[in-house]
């Protein structure tokens, strides 16, 4: 029994140094060539206009089902005027860099782990070795630059479209007035909110383009086993956006007092 | 930039010393040596798990040995680091089982693949994936997707993208697995030409034993442009001397036969005769 344990910590630690390893080596790749331009542009399109649709729905709904939660009790107090300060504090600093970490997570980690695992299945990994690239500069550097781009601005674009679902669920559920909404909507944001919101997603993006290689490229066992690798990347990736959260909120509160 | 076999020609291109590679799951190389000489084909032969393939991944420095010496074209492979060896690899060339085309890229990407890297003209590259396309006969399918090829010519598209930068030494995985004797045939020819146009030496591994007899008895005339047998001759000697075949047979992760083709065909050792005749 203690010895499965220790083995298993072991393979554990294994794990953790080879993604740390592999995430490294990613982003010091940047400093010296060859670098894959067009690799970046076609995963900064992969990653960031295709998760656009998911991204924008998401943000709308979520934008207006936060209005009618909160809507609902402040009229217990008859505060429905607050509404809008609530809602775009907890959207940009909180709700829509995670929702947007978890969302392209879903999409993106799983697609990058399912490519690069069928790669590596088909020898294709292999043939690029073979053939004088590396796979970290070709696929995984451009991957994970092209989530640490477009994260933010997903990110960006769903607040926006949030606000504008809240806008509206407070215009015609709460009767509010569209423009009192916005414009306590951004009166209520400071610096330190916005430096928050827009923090987060470059780390998620990190987090979820690195997870999603390093499932995918260390794939073991034939298709069953890119299909393992697929789910297990949009888990790990998943639950360590969220845990990243509660750090990342925690630092930037700290920041956010000391600073501004 | 691509160095031709004759640079070679004083030593040994290939040697193995002593080399054994271990997984999980225990040993599968188990001390290994061999030499491969230049222009000189070996054929490895074994059962399946018997450790063939990795033979040929540790020649190119896919994969490191766990103990023994690993030398190509007088480098020592075995003790390089992943960076040295990316810009070594592009002395090699490498046909995997499989194809292993870059399933995003149409046929003519994937031949241009290494050109492009290495940063030539597109006028240059143009010509070179034409070339290579035309000597695997499938010059009209350079728009298409290696998904859109029948299995035999996604292995020719794979000879002729490793024929494009043409490399000195070429390791063959399983070139014929999975394919009818006819379609077998036509990669074997592919591979008899490459030798016999361009010096090229050879490591592959094989399931089928015609595939070994196949290049050890025949060779491509350059000037007629046919397959003829080797005893035959007809007055056209290839230029270096006959290229040599040899045959290794593996069995649990050692040597177990190490010799000409016609010695493993009269060898009246039992585990040969018996292996011989089921494959």
């Amino acid at each position: 029994m203690g010895a499965v344990l220790t083995d298993a910590f072991k393979r554990l630690l294994a794990n953790i140094q080879d993604y740390a390893e592999m995430s490294g080596r990613a982003l010091l790749n940047l400093a010296s060539g060859p670098r894959y331009f067009q690799d970046i542009l076609d995963q900064m399109d992969d990653i960031g206009v295709g998760s656009l649709p998911i991204v924008l729905m998401a943000g709308f709904f979520i934008g207006a089902v936060m209005v009618l939660q909160t809507g609902s009790q402040f009229t217990r107090f008859g505060q429905t005027a607050l509404t809008g300060d609530v809602v775009s504090i907890a959207l940009v600093r909180e709700l829509g860099p995670t929702l947007t970490g978890i969302l392209v997570a879903g999409r993106s980690a799983s697609g990058i782990a399912s490519v690069l695992g069928s790669m590596v299945v088909t020898e294709q990994v292999d043939a690029m070795r073979a053939m004088g690239t590396d796979p970290s500069r070709k696929l995984v550097t451009p991957r994970v630059l092209a989530g640490i781009l477009m994260l933010p601005l997903l990110t960006a674009l769903n607040d926006f479209v949030g606000l504008l679902g809240g806008c509206l669920a407070s215009v015609f559920s709460l009767r509010l007035n569209a423009v009192e909404f916005w414009t306590r909507a951004i009166n209520a944001l400071d610096f330190a909110d916005i430096m928050q919101g827009m923090m987060k997603p470059l780390v998620y993006g990190f987090i979820l383009a690195t997870v999603g290689c390093y499932k995918g490229l260390t794939v073991r066992g034939g298709t069953q086993g890119v299909g393992r690798a697929t789910t297990q990347a949009v888990v790990v990736a998943s639950v360590l956006i969220i845990g990243a959260d509660l750090f990342l909120t925690k630092l930037a509160l700290f920041l956010g007092d000391k600073i501004f | 930039m691509t160095p031709s076999a004759q640079e070679h020609d004083t030593s040994t291109v290939v040697a193995f010393t002593n080399v054994k590679i271990g997984f999980d799951e225990g040993d599968v190389l188990r001390g290994v040596s061999f030499e491969v000489m230049p222009r000189e084909t070996v054929v490895l032969l074994g059962e399946t798990g018997t450790g063939k393939t990795l033979t040929l991944k540790l020649a190119a420095g896919l994969l490191r040995p766990t103990e023994g010496k690993i030398q190509v074209l007088g480098e020592e492979v075995s003790s390089m680091s992943e960076r040295e060896l990316l810009p070594f690899r592009r002395k090699l060339g490498f046909v995997f089982q499989e194809g292993a085309l870059f399933d995003s890229l149409t046929v003519a990407e994937n031949v241009a693949y290494r050109l492009r890297e290495d940063r030539l003209s597109e006028d240059e590259i143009e010509t070179r994936v034409q070339e290579a396309l035309r000597f695997v006969e499938l010059e009209h399918t350079g728009d298409m997707l290696p998904s859109e090829l029948s299995g035999g010519m996604r292995r020719r598209v794979s000879i002729a993208r490793t024929l494009a930068t043409r490399p000195p030494i070429v390791l063959y995985d399983s070139p014929t697995a999975g394919l009818d004797p006819v379609t077998a045939q036509t990669i074997i020819t592919l591979i008899l030409r490459l030798r016999d146009v361009f010096g090229v030496t050879a490591i592959m591994a094989t399931h089928r034993l015609q595939d070994g007899f196949g290049l050890a008895n025949f060779r491509f005339d350059p000037e007629s442009k046919r397959v003829v047998r080797l005893d035959e001759k007809e007055g056209a000697a290839a230029p270096n001397g006959e290229p040599a075949t040899r045959f290794l047979v593996y069995r649990e992760g050692r040597i177990y036969f190490e010799g000409k083709p016609e010695e493993l065909a009269e060898s009246k050792d039992a585990y040969l005769q018996r292996f011989l005749a089921s494959i």
